[in-house]
């Protein structure tokens, strides 16, 4: 089963969003800033992330470029999901090695569109 | 919302549209209805259906049509027919015309998400180059897709975020197509139903999930319509669930499936004819 690693410092927004990702057949983890994320990437790489920006701790972006130096840190697809919605903060992340970008409010559909276009196309659950 | 009523507003949106208007979606036009009747200055529903049995003017009646029509569309909606038009159809178009000009038309466009996603996908072929219209029956659509204005939500269905980077302005609350491709569209209103013959020839029409809502008197007229405006090596695609059930000689499908049309025998997909 694919894993993807929910970071996001709103409980309610980890909650919505794994209930989504379980949806599309993630086995689902959850960690509430950038740092706590990357421990538990070192002890084992997910096949995706969601990534919200504004964090305590270690921001989105910190733990993105943290990440991608990390050994196999080039592999796991990660997504943005942040209320951060200027041009500017989207070529930041791309730049970062963001593989797609989520503006937040987002819904089932834009997760699922957005995966997908980030080269994790899905069977969903029956 | 009674029987009679639907059967009232089927009668003006079919003469008007073709449009089957389904009588198990009393709610849905009811919805859509309030929506008019306020724009209309009209208390309610009830007025409206009211004004729709007297005489009706023919902007009521538009408004009444456009309303309920389904305008529901993505950017790059059926990834897969993009892919092929990318890949196989626009190149073999192009080729076989002087300086790579296809013409193409994007009948029932909606709100514009379709020929702006074949502008942008055109823009990284060399080689092509694309005379692209784009027609729809709602005023309201074709206002909004010449403004090019989408929502955030619009714009995160269907769209690589790449894409919106390159081909986005953002504006206070809204995402704006760039002014260099909303130049590279001719809008039109137009209504399917109507002699097609002044708009001239295509190379590629596509007219998705249009079909599927018409009656099957309108989707014949329709076809026929269609036939007679394609190029001899043109392409016509419909939505990957449509046939060409009521014109059945007048077509063939093209190599690749997913709702891609030719017009029979004398010239395909693979030997584009050449010169006139």
């Amino acid at each position: 089963m694919r894993t993807c690693l929910i970071v996001d410092d709103s409980r309610v927004i980890r909650r919505v969003a794994r209930r989504i990702l379980e949806a599309l057949d993630f086995q689902v983890e959850e960690a509430s800033d950038g740092a706590e994320a990357m421990a538990l990437c070192r002890d084992r790489l997910p096949d995706a992330v969601l990534l919200d920006w504004n964090m305590p701790v270690m921001d989105g972006l910190e733990f993105l470029h943290a990440l991608r130096r990390e050994p196999g840190g080039e592999r796991p697809i990660v997504v943005l999901c942040t209320t951060r919605n200027e041009p500017e903060h989207i070529a930041a992340a791309l730049a970062a090695g963001a593989n797609e970008y989520i503006m937040k409010p987002f819904d089932g559909d834009i997760i699922e569109a957005k995966f997908a276009e980030a080269g994790l196309p899905f069977g969903r659950t029956a | 919302m009674t029987p009679s009523d639907m059967e009232v507003l089927a009668q003006i949106v079919g003469a008007r549209s073709g449009l089957v208007l389904p009588p198990d979606q009393a709610y849905l036009a009811e919805t859509r209805l309030a929506a008019v009747a306020h724009a209309e200055h009209l208390p309610g529903v009830d007025a409206l259906l009211q004004a729709l049995r007297a005489q009706p003017g023919e902007a009521l009646l538009n408004a009444v049509t456009d309303a309920l029509a389904n305008s529901e569309t993505v950017f790059l909606r059926d990834r897969p027919v993009f892919d092929l038009l990318r890949d196989a159809v626009l190149p073999a178009l192009a080729g076989a015309r002087p300086g790579g000009a296809v013409r193409v038309w994007s009948a029932a466009c909606a709100t514009g998400q379709e020929p702006y996603s074949l502008a942008m996908l055109a823009a990284d072929l060399p080689g092509v180059r694309l005379d692209l219209c784009a027609s729809d029956l709602s005023e309201r659509c074709l206002h909004k897709a010449k403004a090019g204005l989408y929502t955030q939500f619009e714009v995160q269905r269907g769209l690589p975020i790449a894409q919106l980077l390159r081909w986005f302005e953002k504006t206070e609350d809204a995402w704006r197509i760039r002014p260099e491709l909303r130049q590279a569209v001719r809008w039109r209103r137009f209504n399917l139903l109507h002699d097609m013959a002044p708009l001239g020839r295509f190379d590629l029409i596509l007219c998705r999930n249009v079909l599927m809502y018409l009656a099957p008197e309108a989707r014949r007229h329709v076809l026929h319509g269609l036939a007679g405006r394609l190029a001899p090596d043109g392409v016509l695609v419909l939505g990957a669930s449509e046939a060409v059930c009521e014109a059945p000689d007048m077509f063939e499908a093209a190599p690749g499936g997913r709702g891609l049309f030719t017009l029979p025998r004398k010239a395909g997909l693979t030997a584009p004819r050449t010169g006139t």
